[in-house]
């Protein structure tokens, strides 16, 4: 099915979120907003039926990846080195480690879980976000990295009409089809 | 937002301001750039000649073996502290007057730890062998040995350096799309390939939020937990002076800081030069005076601690050490360093000085060469007046050592000169997250 995106431009936050109430009641729900900063009041609006973001489940990932193989690391170069503490070899016994001295390696760990969560989380973004974005999308304006608000509605083609007439009524400053 | 300015900026106001930031600079910016260049270039002699010559150029003699470089290394790693607390911690804190000053400190945050990370290779004299560092599989099955807080500390610095310039290119990432949506030709081609094609969607920012957050927590603790590793280079040696388990929360501190004064030497300037008076407010450098104060006062406390261990211990040695810095060869630099971190910024209980940028720029100069003479204080000193009067020993400073220490200072100034000409330098997002979102009816307000 062919679908029209039709672009309010909006110079207020509170004209904005009116647009997206309005849009929400009348069952539009395919919409892209773009803002030049994250508004409190209008994500208010977006993430009312939206699940967290999934972000944090990349970070927990990357944590744990960091802590593991920072205490596989660690233990396994001491065994193959030989390295002795307290007068014994580490080794590896049913039941657990002997001779070890494992708290100096929970710093490392420490530390790889901050380095591969910070990696994860970054790649979550990117990943969930769909950056990076080659091709400007057909709706984005220049003006909304700078201090216009765009409210952006994919709908059927002839349902066009109604929602040029919804956001002008909201209090777009433009409205346009893409 | 404003004291003294009746209209608060608008939106386009603020991106206004930040792009006039990037104008061609003046002859004034070239002349210090000419100056930071030359002593750059006398950083790399110094060095090719300490690598032809070997280590004995720089004034290296047993039991000198640290001196200036990990002086110049731990001063470095300080002053890279202030940029992640100001980002991460101050942004859990909600505290709002971080975001007009937290792009310029996460950038000096990682110029200063790039300096700081100089100082190991050259410190290690043949600095083609630095990867030795890291544990990579290889023919002899050696590896680094984990037990030691060297190790613990490459762990620490260069995921500190990572994760800070992470954080610190996500918080760049809707910023450059605000640049090259206002920039053409060239300069629009690069900056949106450095936006990664970001639009402010809806859908990008609320995973970037998310991230940005989670970030923030992972941030925290690194950055309290990187001058702690720092610390135990020291207190994990039996050396008198550095066995104490009070260096971790004492290095921390003095870090915050030093870096503090460091954001003030540069944060003065760029708001002179670039006019961001309605940004960069009063409230903005009384709030840091305060800071500074703070952890000035904590580390005359710390000080004061260090004094009454070492006496009350009964330890001979830890004694005697004391006493020779007090008073020996090296005191002049021992009340040096107390007179600047402990006396100067006493001034800034007053609220004319914290409000004062003179006052406060020569505040931050002393605390910056009184934190640089702790550094020193801890490790010559210590080292030169050990357990065994035959390991004694003076270090005298060489012309090697003197110039590419202060060349480390020429190779920050380069980073952070060219960086405030080509990224916006304060944060077109944030600062407008600050001032009231542009409303049709003004009833409700914000």
């Amino acid at each position: 099915m062919a679908t029209e995106t039709i672009l309010g431009v909006f110079a207020h936050v509170d004209t904005t979120v009116r647009a997206l109430e309005e849009l929400r009641a009348r069952g539009y729900h395919d919409l892209t907003v773009y803002t030049p900063i994250p508004v409190h009041e209008i994500e208010e609006v977006l993430e009312r039926d939206r699940p967290v973001s999934r972000v944090r489940l990349f970070t927990l990932l990357g944590g744990l990846t960091g802590i593991a193989s920072a205490f596989l690391i660690t233990i396994w170069t001491s065994m193959v080195w030989g390295q002795v503490t307290g007068g014994k070899f580490l080794q590896l016994v049913p039941g657990g480690i002997i001779g070890s001295s494992l708290p100096p390696f929970f710093i490392i760990a420490f530390e790889m879980m901050v380095l591969f969560g910070g990696f994860a989380t970054v790649i979550g973004m990117v990943v969930l976000g769909r950056l990076p974005r080659l091709k400007a999308s057909a709706s984005f304006d220049p003006r909304f990295t700078n201090d216009r608000f765009g409210v952006a509605v994919h709908c059927a083609p002839e349902r066009a009409a109604a929602v040029h007439e919804l956001l002008r009524t909201a209090g777009a400053e433009e409205v346009k089809s893409r | 937002m404003s004291d003294g300015h009746s209209t608060p900026p608008t939106f386009a106001d603020v991106n206004r301001d930040v792009l006039r930031t990037l104008e061609p600079p003046g002859n004034l910016y070239f002349a210090w750039m000419c100056v930071v260049a030359l002593l750059l270039a006398g950083f790399f002699f110094a060095w090719a000649g300490q690598v032809w010559w070997g280590m004995g150029m720089a004034g290296k003699r047993v039991p000198q073996m640290w001196a200036m470089y990990i002086t110049t290394f731990v001063f470095w790693i300080g002053i890279g502290h202030a940029g992640t607390l100001i980002s991460a911690i101050l942004y859990l804190f909600r505290a709002r007057w971080r975001t007009s000053i937290y792009r310029a400190a996460e950038a000096m945050t990682i110029f200063a730890v790039m300096t700081a990370g100089l100082f190991p290779l050259i410190h290690a004299g043949r600095m083609w062998f630095a990867y030795f560092l890291l544990p990579y599989p290889n023919q002899r099955y050696l590896w680094p040995n984990f037990r030691s807080p060297l190790v613990w500390d490459v762990f620490a610095i260069s995921t500190y350096l990572s994760v800070s310039t992470v954080f610190f290119i996500v918080g760049l990432v809707p910023d450059i799309a605000a640049l090259r949506d206002a920039s053409t030709g060239w300069r629009r081609r690069i900056y949106a390939m450095l936006a990664l094609g970001w639009e402010g969607a809806d859908n990008q920012w609320r995973h970037y939020r998310r991230a940005y957050g989670l970030l923030a927590a992972l941030a925290t603790p690194l950055v309290l937990s990187v001058h702690s590793v720092v610390s135990w280079d020291f207190a994990m040696a039996l050396v008198p002076g550095w066995h104490s388990t009070l260096f971790a929360p004492f290095f921390v501190d003095g870090a915050i800081f030093s870096g503090f004064a460091m954001v003030l030497v540069l944060g003065l300037p760029m708001r002179h030069f670039f006019k961001l008076h309605a940004y960069i407010q009063e409230k903005h450098l009384d709030a840091m005076g305060k800071l500074i104060l703070v952890t000035g006062l904590v580390l005359t406390y710390f000080y004061l601690c260090e004094i009454f261990t070492s006496l009350y211990s009964g330890e001979h040695i830890e004694k005697a050490s004391l006493f020779w810095k007090v008073t020996q060869n090296y005191a002049w630099a021992l009340w040096t360093m107390y007179f600047c971190n402990c006396v100067a910024p006493l001034v800034l209980f007053s609220r004319r000085a914290r409000t004062s940028p003179v006052v406060l720029y020569v505040v931050s100069i002393l605390v910056l060469i009184g934190m640089w003479f702790e550094r020193f204080n801890i490790i010559v000193p210590s080292l030169g007046h050990d357990f065994y009067p035959y390991t004694w020993g003076i270090y005298y400073p060489s012309p090697t050592d003197t110039m590419i220490v202060i060349g480390s200072f020429a190779f920050f100034f380069l980073l952070f000169l060219g960086f405030i000409k080509v990224m916006p330098s304060l944060s077109i997002v944030e600062v407008k997250e600050t001032i009231p979102a542009p409303m049709r009816e003004k009833a409700h307000g914000h």
